[in-house]
């Protein structure tokens, strides 16, 4: 099996609302696969298709070489699962929690003790094994929902938004963790998140925006492909700056974070120049190689924050639910 | 960083047949009992209603039937009511269970395990019937307080009634909470249905010499069926005139035709396994 994940065509309506639009990729066996998209972009909508839980309007999809419409037991029984939402019983233990994953998943009892421990261990619960799930801190519960979906040595691990709504320092743990977890095991990891710099964890990506993939390819050719660096420059009066730059170089400069903002090919070999023929006195420059940001900003016109502000009474909606 | 090649062996069973579905009916109920066993409060909070139902209303009404009812005392014609509230309540509470994981996310991870949707209704069917039948036993243990002789022939038939009785009302539970999405919505239908239910069973008073409208309605309601068999069974051991017996204790007629305990057992275990595949393909509709 070459192929961990192989869609082709995938698409889901929502009456009127095409949730996503027909997407063709594959995912190869032990590669970290990430989908990265503002909210709304359908991201979850296309891991619940993988997973048997919502049914495709059109197209197909395999999963670890299972038909996700016509093989879903199949397709269950291979895959590992962390929802961006809660799934975990607050009112057992995590031991119990465990216990009953692997039940349903049919995990033979007399390896369950050892699995449970390396698993445990792998996201540092041992020592909370006995304590109920209701006392845990949300990094804990992510935590444990990582080692819950390995416990039945699933062959494709979809993780939706890992780290959403976590603090930085357990954000950068848990993805210690699944660093960690794919030295460790032979999985395949697809997941999908809305923060730039953790797609950069993964192998390859595809940008993801209303429905369509934009783009896909390691974040590495992504940034290159953009061509163009990022300039930053402060200025003793920004709005004839602006114009300077339009006048004088052809380049369309904004306002971002304070800052006038353009990008160029080669920023380094074009600052010299701005610096002499600007016209304006120049306090500090920042030249920065492309980002992520860049990437989804040049394939679709606006930036990720943008997007997720347009698609913001959606984000507001999804509070909601998730707050209920 | 040393790298660690964890060779692991192949952890899932092959087959995913009849005994992976039993494992996992087994899960689920055992969950329920985890749960039931925490929940110290629901058990007691369970039994009040019940227990005031006995002793208040039975007490209370009592003052005006002495004598009519010969030395009968309303609390013992009212205990086979008793019992099946207690049961009704706790098994349509057990069935909100059902509402509760949705909202909190748990049912999700039930619902993309490998197991069939057949398994998760059976196991919280099951589960919610013996918390159920397990508050009945508790009211069944207060026989003796109410002039019912302690017997085992009484104690385990009603037992063995009272467990059907349960296991068909929480069908009914799951059943329509199967497509229900909040908790409030859920309770707030169960308000709606719980109280006439109960009310036209037989419960409250003998199911004869009522007005026509009356008399069906209590004819239709599945309660009724459930209801008249464990009087039935308290009555046989009671030492009370033929009188009394046949003012509190008429059966069920259907027409002239007095329904034997069997027909009323069959429509209770028949409206529970209805129930329950209706049950079932609701989940598997919905997705
Ligand atoms: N069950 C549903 N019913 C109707 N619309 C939905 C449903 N689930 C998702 N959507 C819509 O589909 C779009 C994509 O949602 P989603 O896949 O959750 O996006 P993402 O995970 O990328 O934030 C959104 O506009 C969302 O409102
Ligand atoms: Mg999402």
């Amino acid at each position: 099996m070459d192929a961990a994940v192989a869609v082709q065509g995938l698409t889901k309506h929502y009456g009127d609302l095409v949730a996503v639009g027909g997407v063709d990729f594959t995912v190869h066996a032990g590669e970290a696969f990430g989908f990265l998209g503002p909210n709304g972009a359908g991201k979850s909508t296309t891991i619940k298709m993988l997973c048997t839980l919502v049914e495709p309007t059109a197209g197909t999809a395999q999963v670890a070489g299972f038909d996700v419409v016509r093989q879903r037991d199949a397709v269950r029984r291979n895959i590992g699962l962390v929802f961006q939402d809660p799934t975990l019983d607050q009112y057992l233990t995590a031991d119990q929690n465990l216990r009953m994953h692997a039940e349903l998943y049919g995990v033979r009892r007399s390896a369950l003790d050892e699995r449970m421990s390396l698993v445990l261990d792998m996201v540092d619960l041992s020592d909370r094994r006995k304590s109920l799930v209701s006392t845990f801190s949300g990094g804990m519960k992510r935590r444990l929902e990582i080692a819950r979906g390995l416990l039945h040595s699933p062959k494709v691990l979809f993780l939706d938004e890992p780290t959403v709504g976590l603090d930085p320092q357990t954000r950068s743990s848990i993805w210690r963790y699944i660093h960690d977890l794919r030295e460790r095991e032979d999985v395949t990891i697809f997941l999908t998140t809305h923060y730039m710099d953790e797609a950069e964890n993964c192998d390859r990506i595809a940008i993801m925006d209303r429905g369509r993939i934009v783009v896909m390819d390691t974040p590495e050719s992504l940034k290159a492909g953009v061509g163009k660096d990022r300039v930053q420059i402060s200025t003793d009066d920004d709005q004839a700056a602006i114009i300077s730059l339009q006048e004088k170089f052809g380049q369309s400069a904004t306002m971002s974070e304070g800052l006038v903002t353009f990008a160029v090919a080669n920023g380094e070999q074009f600052v010299p120049r701005l610096f002499a023929d600007l016209g304006v006195p120049i306090r500090s420059v920042n030249v920065a190689r492309p980002t992520l940001d860049d990437v989804f900003m040049s394939h679709t016109g606006s930036t990720i924050r943008d997007a997720e502000e347009s698609g913001q009474n959606q984000w507001m909606r999804m509070v909601a639910q998730r707050r209920r | 960083m040393a790298v660690t090649e964890v060779q692991l062996p192949s952890l899932a069973v092959p087959g995913f047949g009849l005994r992976h579905n039993l494992r996992a009916i087994r899960v689920v109920w055992q969950r329920e009992m985890i749960r039931f066993g925490r929940d110290r409060l629901r058990v007691i909070t369970s039994l009040i209603q019940p227990v005031l139902f006995l002793f208040v209303l039975g007490s209370g009404l009592s003052t005006i039937t002495t004598g009519s009812i010969g030395n009968l005392n309303l609390r013992t014609f009212m205990f086979p009511g008793a019992l099946s509230m207690a049961v009704l309540f706790t098994a349509m509470f057990s069935a909100a269970s059902i509402v509760w994981d949705r909202e909190f996310g748990f049912l999700r991870e039930m619902l993309v395990a490998p197991i069939s949707r057949a398994s998760i209704v059976i196991g919280k069917c099951l589960g919610g019937a013996t918390t159920a039948s397990l508050q009945g036993l508790l009211i069944l243990l207060m026989a003796g307080l109410v002039g019912v002789p302690y017997s085992f022939s009484l104690f385990f038939t009603v037992l063995a009634e009272l467990m059907l009785f349960a296991f068909t009302l929480t069908a009914f539970g799951v059943m329509t909470a199967a497509r229900i999405e909040q908790f409030q919505a859920y309770m707030a239908l169960n308000q709606m249905l719980l109280m006439p239910l109960f009310f036209l069973s037989g419960a409250l008073f003998p199911l004869r010499g009522l007005p026509g409208w009356l008399h069906v309605l209590t004819r239709i309601d599945p309660l009724t069926y459930a209801v008249d068999p464990v009087r039935r069974a308290v009555f046989a051991h009671l030492d009370v005139p033929a009188a009394t017996d046949r003012l509190l204790n008429p059966g069920v007629t259907w027409g002239s035709w007095r329904v034997p305990t069997g027909v009323e057992l069959l429509i209770v275990a028949g409206m529970g396994i209805g129930m329950l595949m209706i049950a079932i393909w609701e989940f598997r509709k919905a997705d």
